[in-house]
């Protein structure tokens, strides 16, 4: 019998879920003895016509991690999803959007401008700016097109399952195959790592009061970081309480807070409303004021909250005026 | 054009206000204005809840989600609140979703936080006159559209809004 074939492809992205492969190390090839991968730009040559010429459903399984903001991953996701039987959204960014979905806080002009005209080391004076399509004397050559804003994966096409983190977890990775090659995988549209917050089981929960207040939120780059004691019973933003366990407390363990990569627990709708409930509610004042200049240091909750899932929140972009239309998508 | 065609007049932007009132003080207060017949802006959709400190951000997000333009929350006086603490709880909640909407270019005005005591319904219609004014000003919110999850519209709970700018 033929090994199951198998993909793996990125689009706006990193490199770090590719990474994340790596880090499989020897097990690396127990993966390659039961599957075949049959697209995987990153590590081996394949060209999309290779894909193109698949049939249907050829693939049992294929990873796209990265989120999709132009036209040719949009191509990407639809052609993938065609030929894999199971299409799984790999790593934050395509689970939830991830770091590139804060681009959703600015209108794409304005990115365009920044990049093209106003950073201090842009050197553009003619003003270029890609183009869709260019005449040069050989013919005409295309480029992707920037969409509007940042999506995560099924929010283009239907995915079958997730598996986060930023990276994923080697060991969420390793699991998953087992699932695919066993064939023993939970309901469609599960996210592939434990239902549980971060908090339950983590290693410092014990010294995590019952009734924590917070005084001060401190910064992690600008204090001591007690490698012993709850981060957030310290004072430090530790988004454990929102977000989903299945890590192995990669960042408790290296002794900074967590930033919620791995995303929300199945029950949370907003993930980033849900993390500045629980943290907000731990603020020790009751006066407006002296609550203000407590939250003074959060500087960014945007970028703090939603670090990995603006695009999957509720609000999912800035709104203003070029938003009109307001409401769902039919 | 011929002169005989009457253009449609443009009907005036009606704001859509969802409030969440706590049973205690601010829902009482609303009951009260009611029975005094105090008159207010029909743009306010109430929600009882039992104690401001049940306010989830998220629920603020889910309303301006489905098509609110405005949000208020309403609770007892701080020292009133019938579970002590919640409509501290909700104060510091509020403070860190309204720096998260500003960021996200939703004005200041749009989400509301107001103490009022079961006793005070002219405050109920104060402030809902003046949210409907100011919201009427501001015009409506204008989300980005938010795309489909997995080919259906975006998780059940949160059904496709109306169309913006009718009559409540
Ligand atoms: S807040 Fe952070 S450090 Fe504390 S128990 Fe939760 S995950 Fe662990
Ligand atoms: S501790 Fe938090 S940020 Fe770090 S890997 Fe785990 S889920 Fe991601
Ligand atoms: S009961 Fe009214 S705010 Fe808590």
């Amino acid at each position: 019998m033929s090994k199951p074939k198998v993909g793996f492809y990125w689009c706006a992205s990193c490199g770090g879920c590719e990474e994340s492969v790596v880090d499989l190390a020897e097990a690396i090839l127990d993966v390659t003895a039961a599957v075949d991968f049959v697209f995987f730009p990153v590590a081996m040559d394949f060209k999309r016509s290779d894909v193109e010429a698949m049939a249907d459903g050829a693939m049992a399984a294929c990873m796209i991690n990265g989120a999709i903001r132009s036209s040719e991953q949009r191509a990407m996701a639809k052609l993938l999803r065609r030929k894999a039987q199971i299409l799984i959204a790999y790593g934050a960014c395509s689970h939830q959007g991830g770091i590139p979905g804060l681009a959703n806080l600015f209108d794409r002009q304005s990115i365009l401008q920044t990049v093209y005209r106003d950073t201090p080391s842009t050197v553009n004076p003619g003003d270029i700016r890609p183009e869709a399509s260019t005449r040069i004397p050989h013919g005409e050559v295309e480029l992707p097109v920037l969409d509007e804003q940042v999506k995560s994966l099924d929010q283009v096409v239907p995915v079958d399952y997730y598996i986060p983190g930023c990276a994923p977890p080697v060991q969420l990775l390793k699991d998953a195959l087992a699932a695919i090659l066993t064939g023993r995988l939970p309901p469609k549209g599960s996210v592939l790592a434990p239902d549980k917050a971060l908090c339950e089981q983590c290693p410092r929960a014990p010294s995590k009061p019952d009734n924590l207040l917070i005084d001060q939120f401190k910064r992690p780059h600008l204090e001591r970081i007690d490698p012993e004691k709850c981060l957030l019973a310290q004072g430090f933003l530790c988004l454990g309480p929102a977000t989903r366990g299945g890590c192995g407390w990669a960042c408790i363990n290296a002794n900074m807070p967590c930033t919620g990569c791995l995303g929300p627990v199945s029950r949370t709708r907003d993930y980033g409303g849900a993390a500045m409930s629980a943290l907000a509610s731990l603020v020790n004042s009751n006066d407006e004021a002296q609550i203000a200049a407590m939250l003074e240091t959060i500087v960014d909750p945007a970028g703090t909250f939603y670090r990995y899932g603006l695009p999957a929140s509720l609000l999912f972009a800035r709104a203003g005026a070029n938003a009109d239309k307001g409401g769902h998508e039919p | 054009m011929s002169s005989n065609v009457t253009l449609p007049v443009a009907k005036e932007f009606e704001p859509r206000i969802v409030a969440f009132f706590c049973n205690w003080c601010t829902y009482t207060a609303g009951d009260l204005a009611g029975a005094a017949r105090l008159a207010y802006a029909p743009n306010m959709r109430v929600i009882r809840l039992m104690c401001s400190g049940r306010v989830d951000p998220e629920f603020v997000l889910a309303a301006l989600r489905q098509g609110a333009d405005g949000v208020l929350i309403g609770g007892c006086h701080p020292g009133d609140c019938h579970y002590r603490e919640g409509n501290y709880k909700c104060l510091r909640r509020f403070q860190l979703l309204c720096k998260f909407l500003r960021q996200m270019g939703v004005e200041e005005q749009r989400v509301r936080l107001e103490w009022i005591a079961a006793s005070e319904g002219d405050k109920v219609q104060k402030i809902a006159n003046e949210m409907t004014a100011q919201l009427k000003l501001l015009g409506p919110l204008r989300l980005q559209i938010t795309p489909r999850v997995n080919g259906r519209p975006r998780a059940a709970e949160c059904p496709p809004a109306p169309t913006k700018g009718v009559a409540p």
